[in-house]
């Protein structure tokens, strides 16, 4: 038992996925964090603890590495994509297993605008660190973005604009969840190459993230208070 | 006489003749399997009137099609494209001719920054000694504004190594909207250069208002087809491999009218292409060659660049890195392929990660200068005045590349070498041989004038510190205060009285009207 989340940890750490990823050590080989956390489930290993002892423990591992430029964010891609699959596997067993959600996250690259490189690293960087993650995609006109907080209801919404142009759809949204009496129901965070923290002031948004860190740091606070 | 840029006789290559043909065969087969992701619907039914194999994806959102390309389609846009493409220019004596296997370079501005960096001048005292005192840069940045493209067309206009003007300042004015912003951008840059003028469109609808304020200034609809003064540039074409809807209408749109466009492609190695060498060039090969077939399809024989913007991803934040030394390498790889199908090439190099001028801006940008004018592309976006990737534009920084593409141009001038100069040589040495002095220095003086010498270094301090900032800020502002020569009174007021949506300030003849 004690060696299934050993293991899971060190394929965090190592960020293999499955069985069939190489990982960066060629020594590593065997299951990978999907399999061994059906393994640990098998095992009637509590819930709480896989989370605890085998993806966060390995997660805070490669937080480290990363902090001291022993890992680039493509391990920390690698390390978030391995916990996050294993949260969809875990997802069916969290009610009454004393975990709490995270948090609804929806992402989105706003009407006019097709980068997404930025907001997929984001949305990858926030599953993996337990956010329950919804990619709406690229080019959303506004009022699907409106429908789907009402509909959806989550609780943190992230726009995404990287033109001086389309930076300025941002503020139509937060309008139209304004108009609509549903500002008050998400945090909206923005980011992007073209925006600001001045310009998240300017048109009411909750806070402007440089990067996906920032987007998890951020995240955690709210949580916190 | 058009312009000459430099004709650099003998690129420097890295692939070796099986090399290009294997990537061009990879290309080929990726067109074939897995084809491309089309998010467009007209350029769907175009490659599949063609004869691509169209496939609809059921019930998509956005609707998306599977466009597999096969090779006949291909070899036919290839064959189409026009192999020698004319840039005009408002004054045809800026024309830049380009064909696609003479590996002639024009040097040229571009991005769309979005920051402009000014830069203050503070004296500061020497600690141990006070009668030394030094002035020393502040850069201060702040949001570019349509005054600012317009001083950045006219800094371009007097830098004599500048060939052509990309705008390269992103015009955030207030009064700027999406609708007005092409014809402004175009305005301003036309009005402040009379050498090529190239951008982006931001939208559709005004396409034909930037096309017919072209015409009036170059004297009509036949004299723009025999000048054209400007031309666009479509990133229709998302790595990987998908083509995305609003820039692909506008590139139909472009090509069916005949403008000159460059096809570009900008995958990242290591996000959105694979981090090897041959993966990353047989990709964007493959992208490129895609828009080029769709362009050639709508209108055989419109002039379209092969334009290439590979870049490097940086592995601490997944932004690109132009700085990297592998840009440079698929860069030159890229100007290799053009060439190989002998269409005339638009690359960047010179984009520097560092934020500010300095060491760091110095070192990364004249690297892939040298580079990749090696290489021989025709169309060289080689990022002047640009830092912080692309997103900030410093004029300062500008005229400090005026002085390296200075360096690289005498660098890129082919030798001397036949009979006569030989025979010349032979008859100097033995001359000087035979005197008591030994030395060459009679024979320096005509030479000197003939223009054959590099310059010095034009910055060059005469203290133990560094006065280059310095010197290249006094060159800026005597740069600013030589005169622009402006479109004439008569067409500005017919472009004011036809094009919709020009700002009143940027009229040099009613202003604030
Ligand atoms: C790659 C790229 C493209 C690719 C996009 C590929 C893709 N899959 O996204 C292609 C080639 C398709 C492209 C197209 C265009 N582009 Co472009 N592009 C870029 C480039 C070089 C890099 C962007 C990038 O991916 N960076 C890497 C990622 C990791 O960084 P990021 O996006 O900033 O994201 C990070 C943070 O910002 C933050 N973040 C981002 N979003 C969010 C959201 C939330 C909620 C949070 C919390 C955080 C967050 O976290 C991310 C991770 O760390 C930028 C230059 C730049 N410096 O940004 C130009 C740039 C944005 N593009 C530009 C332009 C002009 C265009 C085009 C209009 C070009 C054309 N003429 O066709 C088209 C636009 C079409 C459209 N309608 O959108 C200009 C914009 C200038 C302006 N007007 O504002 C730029 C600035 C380049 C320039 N200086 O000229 N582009």
């Amino acid at each position: 038992m004690n060696d299934i989340m050993a293991q899971l940890k060190e394929n965090v750490i190592q960020g293999r996925i499955t069985q069939d990823d190489e990982g960066i050590d060629d020594t590593l080989t065997g299951p990978g964090v999907v399999e061994l956390t059906r393994m640990a489930l098998d095992s009637k290993i509590p819930v709480k603890q896989i989370i605890a002892d085998g993806l966060t423990a390995g997660m805070e591992i490669v937080g480290q590495k990363f902090n001291a430029k022993e890992y680039y964010v493509p391990d920390m891609l690698a390390s978030a994509e391995a916990v996050s699959e294993a949260m969809d596997i875990l997802k069916p067993h969290l009610e009454g297993s004393g975990v709490a959600s995270r948090g609804k996250f929806a992402i989105v690259t706003v009407k006019g605008d097709i980068h997404d490189i930025g907001k997929n690293i984001v949305a990858i960087l926030l599953k993996g660190a337990g956010y329950e993650v919804d990619d709406l995609g690229i080019d959303v006109p506004t009022e699907k973005i409106v429908e789907y907080v009402r509909e959806q209801k989550p609780d943190f919404l992230g726009l995404s604009a990287l033109l001086t142009t389309t930076m300025l759809v941002m503020g139509e949204i937060i309008e139209a969840l304004s108009a609509v009496g549903l500002r008050g129901s998400v945090k909206v965070l923005i980011g992007g190459a073209a925006v600001s923290e001045e310009f998240a002031r300017e048109i009411g948004a909750d806070t402007y993230c440089a990067d996906g860190f920032e987007a998890v740091r951020v995240l955690d606070s709210y949580r916190a208070e | 006489m058009p312009r000459e840029g430099i004709l650099v006789e003998t690129p420097y290559e890295r692939l070796t003749a099986p090399q290009v043909e294997m990537i061009h065969q990879a290309s080929l087969e990726i067109l074939r399997d897995p084809g491309l992701i089309c998010f467009n619907g007209r350029a769907a039914d175009i490659f599949a009137a063609a004869g691509a194999d169209v496939s609809s994806i059921e019930k998509s959102d956005p609707p998306h099609w599977i466009v597999r390309i096969p090779e006949r389609l291909v070899n036919e846009a290839i064959d189409n494209a026009p192999k020698t493409i004319t840039l005009g220019a408002r004054n045809p004596e800026n024309a830049l001719v380009m064909n696609g296997d003479e590996p002639r370079v024009y040097f040229v501005t571009g991005s769309e920054t979005n920051i402009w960096l000014d830069t203050d001048f503070k004296a500061y005292t020497k600690k141990s000694d006070q009668s030394v005192e030094i002035q020393f840069p502040e850069f201060i940045p702040r949001r570019g504004t349509v005054a600012d493209l317009c001083m950045s067309a006219h800094i371009s206009e007097h830098l004599d190594t500048l060939d052509g003007f990309i705008r390269n300042v992103n015009i955030q004015d207030k009064d700027i909207t999406e609708e007005n912003k092409d014809v402004n951008k175009f305005f301003a840059s036309l009005n402040n250069t009379t050498k090529h003028v190239q951008a982006g469109l931001t939208a559709l609808s005004q396409l034909d208002n930037v096309i017919r304020m072209a015409q009036i200034i170059a004297g009509g609809e036949d004299a723009l087809k025999e000048n054209p003064i400007i031309s666009l540039i479509c990133c229709l074409v998302k790595s990987p491999l998908q083509f995305v809807d609003d820039t692909t209408d506008a590139f139909i749109e472009i090509c069916s009218r005949g403008i000159p466009v460059v096809v570009s492609s900008a995958p990242q190695a290591g996000s959105t292409a694979p981090i090897k060498e041959a993966g990353i060039l047989t990709q964007i090969n493959a992208e490129v060659l895609a828009g080029m077939t769709l362009g050639q399809i709508v209108n055989p024989g419109t002039p379209i660049l092969y334009g290439t913007v590979p870049s490097k991803t940086r592995m601490d934040t997944l932004t690109d890195s132009y700085g990297a030394v592998e840009t440079s390498q698929y860069t030159v790889d890229c100007t290799q392929m053009a060439r190989f199908y002998g269409i005339p090439n638009y690359s960047t190099s010179g984009v520097s990660d560092a934020k500010a001028p300095g060491q760091q801006s110095s070192i990364e940008r004249l690297f892939s200068n040298i580079a990749v004018s090696m290489s021989g592309p025709q169309f060289l976006h080689c990022a002047y005045g640009l830092l912080d990737c692309n997103s900030v534009f410093s004029p300062l920084q500008a005229v400090l590349d005026d002085a390296h593409f200075t360096m690289i141009k005498y660098f890129l001038k082919s030798p001397r070498i036949d009979d006569a100069e030989i025979n010349e040589i032979l008859s100097q040495i033995r001359t000087v041989f035979s005197t008591p002095q030994k030395l060459y220095i009679g024979y320096v003086r005509k030479v000197m004038r003939s223009g054959l010498l590099s310059p010095l270094y034009p910055f060059e301090g005469d203290r133990e510190h560094d006065a280059v900032f310095h010197l290249a800020y006094e060159r800026m502002k005597d740069i600013l205060a030589k005169p622009v020569e402006h479109i004439d009174r008569e067409k500005t007021s017919q472009i004011y009285n036809e094009i919709p949506g020009l700002l009143p300030r940027l009229n040099n003849y009613d202003e604030g009207r």
